[in-house]
């Protein structure tokens, strides 16, 4: 069925089967592979982007589900050649050990500083229970994420 | 991993809703956020031939006061009962359980409805609907009905819901005080137990999810309430169907049900 997505601000129109997960149609449509597919079952977070504002995991959502919606992947969060103070704050503290989780833990920052912009380190690491780095660097994660807060509120 | 061929159709009514299920019958699933559906579909533990999305369906997506009781409508996500001023003014065990669900990520998506009707024996909101006595506002073809929460629950992913009706809202009478207090399963998030207890004037209301097959009212703990928390000790009295697994064997999780209980009782 034909779905229309905007995805980091620009319309996709295209023709897909219902059951092509959002993961997947941003992945091998619009070949947006900075969204990673790690455990394909809602559990590690890898897949994370926004719709319409809200992290979800991308492989538990129907692309014809998120028809009409508005994408953010990380792929879209940088403004031109500045890095989000996110990403910047990941480059900054080293919140990466392999890479493969990060994606998904900066998308799901975005969800956690949106809805509550001054954290607490507990607050953060609550916030990330839905994402899985199995090099366990939470430590820096969570340390990007308190910095990130902070460049934010200015 | 990739579901099985189905069609898919976005529902833009409660009643056309109800009509595609009359139409396609055990064929058709309904899906909101479609956290548990999804997931199942992909093992192909479900395959549908129709998906009806009732996701946009703005009707059944509000929450109201009407007199003493709050009406949740099915569509509200767990991440809208965990923020929702009237909600947490008047229900706010909800509000406690909602937020104890998944993660971030799973409370942008699942929903109330949904979450009731596919009836998970170890989900969170089972125990609150039946500590506050809530009824289930049902629709179908032959028009609406309300069902008790505590008529609801029937068995493993089994309710009173009938095959052509859909869950349109929850009416929960307003609590003067709650909580929801839960032993989560540490990789799932689901609860191993988890025990709502709710002020009923000078005595209480109990509701167990995770613990039986079908979640229950502790009504032996519930008529032994003297105001403090040893009536905890009878948390399972009664219940013929606890549940035993590889997280927790019967005696662990009557065990846990019992601490739980006492939790609740004790943070009222």
């Amino acid at each position: 069925m034909n779905i229309s997505i905007t995805v980091n601000g620009k319309i996709h129109t295209h023709d897909i089967e219902p059951r092509v997960s959002l993961a997947q149609f941003l992945r091998e449509n619009l070949d947006l592979t900075g969204t990673h597919i790690g455990c394909d079952t809602s559990g590690c977070g890898a897949c994370t982007v926004t719709l319409d504002g809200a992290a979800v995991k991308s492989c538990t959502v129907l692309a014809v589900q998120a028809d009409g919606g508005e994408i953010t992947t990380i792929e879209g969060l940088a403004n031109g050649d500045e890095m989000h103070p996110i990403q910047a704050a990941f480059k900054e503290n080293h919140g990466l050990q392999c890479g493969f989780c990060t994606p998904g833990m900066v998308m799901t920052a975005v969800d956690i500083l949106k809805n509550n912009p001054d954290p607490t380190e507990t607050e953060i690491r609550h916030g990330l229970e839905g994402n899985f780095c199995r090099c366990t660097g939470y430590h820096n994660i969570v340390k990007s994420i308190q910095h990130a807060a902070e460049q934010m509120k200015g | 991993m990739i579901p099985a061929k189905f069609e898919y159709i976005k529902a833009s009514s409660v009643g056309e809703a109800i009509d595609l299920l009359e139409k396609h019958g055990f064929d058709a699933k309904i899906v909101s956020g479609g956290h548990s559906l999804i997931p199942a579909m992909k093992l192909r533990l479900a395959t549908p031939e129709v998906l009806i999305d009732i996701r946009g369906i703005a009707e059944i997506n509000t929450i109201t006061e009407e007199g003493n009781e709050l009406v949740v409508g099915a569509n509200c996500t767990h991440h809208e009962l965990t923020i929702n001023p009237l909600v947490k003014e008047h229900v706010n065990v909800l509000a406690q359980a909602a937020k104890c669900i998944g993660d971030i990520q799973v409370r942008n998506r699942g929903t109330l409805g949904g979450s009731l009707a596919h009836a998970d024996p170890a989900s969170d909101y089972p125990a609150t609907v039946l500590a506050c006595d809530a009824t289930i506002v049902v629709q179908g073809k032959s028009g609406s009905r309300t069902i008790a929460a505590t008529d609801f629950f029937q068995g493993l992913f089994t309710t009173a819901l009938g095959e052509d009706e859909i869950i349109t809202a929850v009416r929960f009478p307003k609590v003067t005080k709650g909580t929801y207090q839960k032993f989560f399963q540490s990789a799932s998030r689901f609860a191993v137990v988890g025990v709502a207890a709710v002020k009923d004037g000078d005595g209480v209301k109990i509701g167990v999810t995770g613990v039986a097959g079908v979640p229950y009212r502790a009504t032996v703990a519930e008529n032994a309430y003297d105001g403090g928390s040893s009536c905890a000790v009878h948390a399972v009295d009664g219940v013929d169907d606890i549940m035993s697994d590889h997280f927790a064997d019967e005696e662990y999780r009557s065990h846990l049900a019992k601490v739980y209980v006492k939790r609740a009782l004790e943070a009222l």
